[in-house]
């Protein structure tokens, strides 16, 4: 049986002297004479063999059997290899409905609910490069991004690469999120990423309940067609006014919701000002989502800055973050990462005066007294309350003794 | 002069393959760290005397031409140069191509190192005037080697081997060559001033004193006394004015920045808070680092550390730079003990500083000596570019054979109490911790500590080291597990890449004993 095909060329990936860790691909399927791979590689020598063999699997595995294949590769690992030669193909218009899933490194644990979000690590979905290095810089979490990051174009390959990504990256202690695109687009990245078990899942500009229940219907019935019971986090970004005006009902759109967030440069551009390094502009609005958050009983997690250059303007505003009630925040380089770690770590202050409280107030509960006083002052509830919560968060961050 | 053909090939105490003889000269065969004991005696260069120099101090010859041929210049003469001008370098070229002007041939080039501007050497060695080069090579000149296509064989020393080599009679230099930022008509030099101001001029040091012939170029030539004299006109034949050494670009990079790549600002973080909870980083101590982008980084995160605990150290040696002189102006460390100056800060400051102080080969490298300065730095950062399970570690090639680096100081700095190797656990996907290394430059009993973004690895034999750091929150690992970790992310073990049987250079070892061979390459 011979079925006529039409014969599109497909190309995916990056080469050229500034291009490390990634490849370009160009395919050409024919009708007969085999594979044909022209490979140009500066790791030849030492690879050579394993890129021409992994290119041959990945092809057969998309059932091209006959084409011209040229591979200018960069030193790519091997997962990205693979997802580049997909998307190749796939822009080919062959393989359709077939994935080729590298070898998975073992799935580490599902994340709590409520464990440690203080920084979370932005990772362009279509920059190999940077991924197999991000957990060593110590974030709470990387976000590997499908969204602003990636050209439009790119939508289709970096979603195979993020999800080669979540299979064949240790990521560490990290906590593996992925921002998605914006509904609908998001619901393609859905059907890629959710089979690798993210342990979060971002959705970007999020401006009413009803988007994250479809989000979430999505990723149910994926969860179930792959047999998958271990949970997904949510993290809904408002990025416009009327996404902060309803982030109440956002953040208690589903169970599965775990922080609420903010994207400042979509928010201060709909609201038509300018985001300062003060942010006045954008107070009313970040503590609206630390209410809401709040009042739906998860975190809270501010935006990022930018300016990867000033260390001081990131630690005044991470600081200022704290002070209003966020549990984290976002950043775009490692070198963010201890800044904004040690600002919202508690003081060494804060952490004495909350262990005082508490040793009191085991006291007192010994004693059976029911009112609790530190020296001449009586402690309130909430004040005992919060000094525990204070405490709890120390330890977690390896700054108190249990 | 072809050599190559007809040589013995034999196994050295650490297991490499070398050549017995090298250039017509018989070869001693590594024999071990510390175990080769020289009886001979040194290089006695020949008595000269002042009735042959004007007394009125004036030793200049109008050009190059007349100085090489007024030193009786030859057919197979040595000819030797430095790099104190890096890059930026043109009096090589010019003494060289002078030569070839006089028609003589098959001269060896003995620079201390040899740079990718000097590329046109090639067609002086295909034209016959050079038969090879003995020093440093990479860039176009390392590519000619490795394919094979030099007549002689490539000599790879350090810079202590340099001085060792020429001290110890191993290399006699017809002529040496000096460019001089400022000198005197009677031969002193100074590397710190002028408009080619390079600072340091510890390379030639070796050669004014044992070359037959030494000749001085210079484009700030000012009245007698060039002060301060880093090299001693005592030793100089000939004076020759030109309009400019070198271009100023090149010579000296007017900032070196520190990389902004996180993985190599983690290598540096790790290695600065590996001195300090080892407690090496304590007051009165020493360290030696590059210009390297990791070492650079390691700099300023050192130098945060040392301000918050309060520590100064005695002196640190570079590769001078910005970050080293700003510790010196701080007063975070006594003195610099400069052996190569890299950028505009360490020219102003060694011109200013009698504090900052420059140092030549014999001082701080030469192993046939009476003790040097390298075995008395507490610790000192190199890069690599393999390192073996057993510590052993390759600088000179690329993991496919090609010459890549100079050893530079990097074989002498292994002396140092606490040798750390800086290095990435993988570039591109090419693995840095290797089976075998391509190229063995520095026995793995002599590395302490090799630190990648993947963890710290310590030698087994420095117990000492391990306990020191036990109890303290680096990712202290043993070298075979980051080794393993690297080969599961690359996608296994590498191929091993093809070399022919030919050998195309050495490299000796600090004694001058053969360490290894560098291959001819397809």
């Amino acid at each position: 049986m011979t079925v006529a095909l039409e014969t599109r060329s497909g190309e995916a990936g990056h080469s050229g002297t500034d291009v490390r860790s990634d490849l370009h691909v160009h395919i050409e399927p024919r009708d007969r004479g085999g594979i044909a791979i022209e490979l140009q590689s500066r790791v030849k020598p030492y690879y050579g063999d394993s890129i021409q063999r992994q290119a041959e699997e990945v092809l057969e595995a998309l059932g091209v059997r006959h084409a011209q294949v040229q591979i200018h590769d960069e030193g790519a690992l091997p997962f990205v290899i693979a997802a580049r030669i997909e998307a190749a193909v796939k822009r080919a218009g062959r393989g359709q409905g077939t994935r080729v899933l590298p070898d998975k490194v073992s799935l580490p644990e599902a994340s709590s609910r409520d464990r440690l979000r203080r920084s979370r690590l932005y990772v362009p979905g279509s920059e190999p490069k940077y991924f197999i290095n991000a957990a060593l810089h110590g974030p709470d979490a990387i976000i590997l991004d499908l969204e602003d990051s990636v050209h439009p174009g790119e939508k289709d390959a970096a979603r195979l690469l993020v999800r080669n990504a979540l299979r064949a990256v240790d990521f560490l202690h990290c906590e593996r999120m992925v921002r998605i695109n914006q509904l609908p687009l998001g619901l393609e990245d859905l059907d890629e990423i959710v089979p690798e078990s993210p342990n979060l899942i971002l959705i970007p500009k999020v401006e009413n309940p009803e988007q994250m229940l479809e989000a979430g219907a999505r990723i149910a019935d994926i969860k179930a067609d792959y047999g998958i019971t271990r949970p997904i986090w949510l993290m809904p970004i408002l990025e416009s006014a009327l996404g902060i005006e309803n982030a109440l009902a956002i953040a208690q759109a589903s169970e599965n919701i775990v922080a609420l967030t903010i994207g400042l440069e979509d928010y201060t551009s709909d609201l038509g000002v300018v985001k300062t390094p003060a942010g006045a502009e954008s107070l009313y609005a970040r503590q609206r989502v630390v209410n809401a958050a709040h009042a739906a009983g998860v975190q809270a997690i501010d935006s990022v800055c930018g300016d990867v250059g000033d260390m001081e303007g990131l630690r005044v505003w991470a600081l200022n973050s704290r002070a209003l009630g966020f549990d984290g925040m976002g950043c775009v380089h490692p070198v963010q990462i201890p800044v904004i770690h040690d600002a919202f770590a508690p003081t060494s202050l804060e952490i004495e005066r909350a262990c005082k409280i508490v040793a009191a107030y085991n006291d007192a509960h010994q004693k059976g007294l029911g009112v609790v006083s530190l020296g001449s002052k009586m402690i309130d509830p909430p004040v005992v309350q919060r000094a525990l919560k204070l405490m709890a968060r120390a330890q977690a961050m390896g700054l108190a003794k249990v | 002069m072809a050599i190559l053909e007809k040589s013995e090939l034999v196994a050295n105490a650490a297991g490499r393959i070398v050549p017995e003889m090298v250039n017509g000269r018989p070869q001693v065969p590594f024999m071990g760290v510390g175990k080769y004991r020289p009886i001979n005696g040194k290089a006695t260069p020949a008595i000269r005397t002042s009735a042959d120099f004007p007394t009125n101090g004036d030793k200049r010859v109008p050009d190059l031409e007349s100085a090489l041929r007024k030193c009786g210049l030859r057919s197979g003469s040595v000819i030797s140069s430095h790099h104190h001008l890096r890059d930026g370098d043109r009096v090589a070229l010019m003494a060289l191509e002078a030569a070839g002007k006089i028609g003589v041939k098959d001269l060896t080039w003995f620079p201390s190192a040899s740079f990718p501007s000097q590329k046109s050497a090639i067609t002086l060695m295909e034209s016959g005037v050079i038969d090879h080069i003995e020093g440093s090579m990479n860039g176009p000149l390392g590519d000619y080697c490795t394919q094979g296509k030099m007549r002689g064989m490539g000599v790879l020393r350090s810079h202590g081997g340099r001085w060792q080599a020429i001290q110890d009679g191993e290399v006699h230099i017809d002529i040496a060559v000096i460019a001089a930022p400022t000198a005197d008509p009677f031969g002193n030099c100074d590397g710190s001033h002028g408009k080619s101001a390079c600072g340091s001029l510890g390379f030639a040091l070796a050669d004014s004193i044992y070359a037959d012939h030494v000749i001085v170029v210079t484009d700030n030539l000012v009245p007698f006394p060039c002060v301060p004299w880093q090299i001693q006109g005592n030793n100089v034949d000939y004076v020759v004015e030109v309009d400019s050494i070198g271009d100023p670009a090149k010579i000296v990079s007017g900032t070196t920045q520190i990389t902004r790549s996180p993985d190599r600002l983690r290598i540096a973080e790790l290695v600065a808070q590996f001195l300090r909870d080892a407690g090496i980083m304590r007051n009165g101590f020493s360290f030696q680092a590059g210009a390297g982008s990791i070492a650079l980084a390691f700099v300023s995160y050192l130098k945060q550390m040392m301000k918050q605990s309060g520590v100064k150290a005695r002196f640190v040696r570079g590769g001078s730079t910005k970050y080293l002189v700003e510790l010196l102006e701080e007063g975070l460390t006594d003195y610099i003990l400069d052996g190569q100056t890299f950028d505009l800060d360490g020219i102003r400051s060694m011109a200013n500083n009698p504090r900052h102080v420059a140092t030549s080969p014999f001082t701080s490298y030469n192993y046939h000596g009476k003790g040097n300065f390298a075995s008395m730095v507490d610790a000192v950062v190199l890069g690599a570019t393999e390192v073996d399970a057993n510590f052993n570690a390759n600088v000179v090639t690329h993991s496919d054979g090609r010459l890549l680096h100079g050893i530079g100081g990097w074989q002498n700095c292994l002396a140092s109490r606490c040798t750390i190797l800086a290095v990435p656990s993988f570039r591109d996907r090419i693995p840095v911790i290797v089976d075998e290394v391509t190229t063995l430059c520095g026995p793995g009993e002599l590395v302490d500590v090799v630190a990648t973004e993947r963890g710290i690895a310590i030698n087994p034999r420095r117990q000492d080291l391990l306990d020191a750091v036990k109890g303290s929150k680096l990712p202290i690992r043993p070298l075979r597990e980051i080794k393993e970790e690297v080969e599961r992310i690359c996608g296994g073990k590498p191929q091993r890449p093809v070399h022919r049987d030919r050998p195309v250079a050495i490299v000796k070892w600090v004694d001058g004993t053969v360490l290894d061979t560098v291959w001819q390459i397809p």
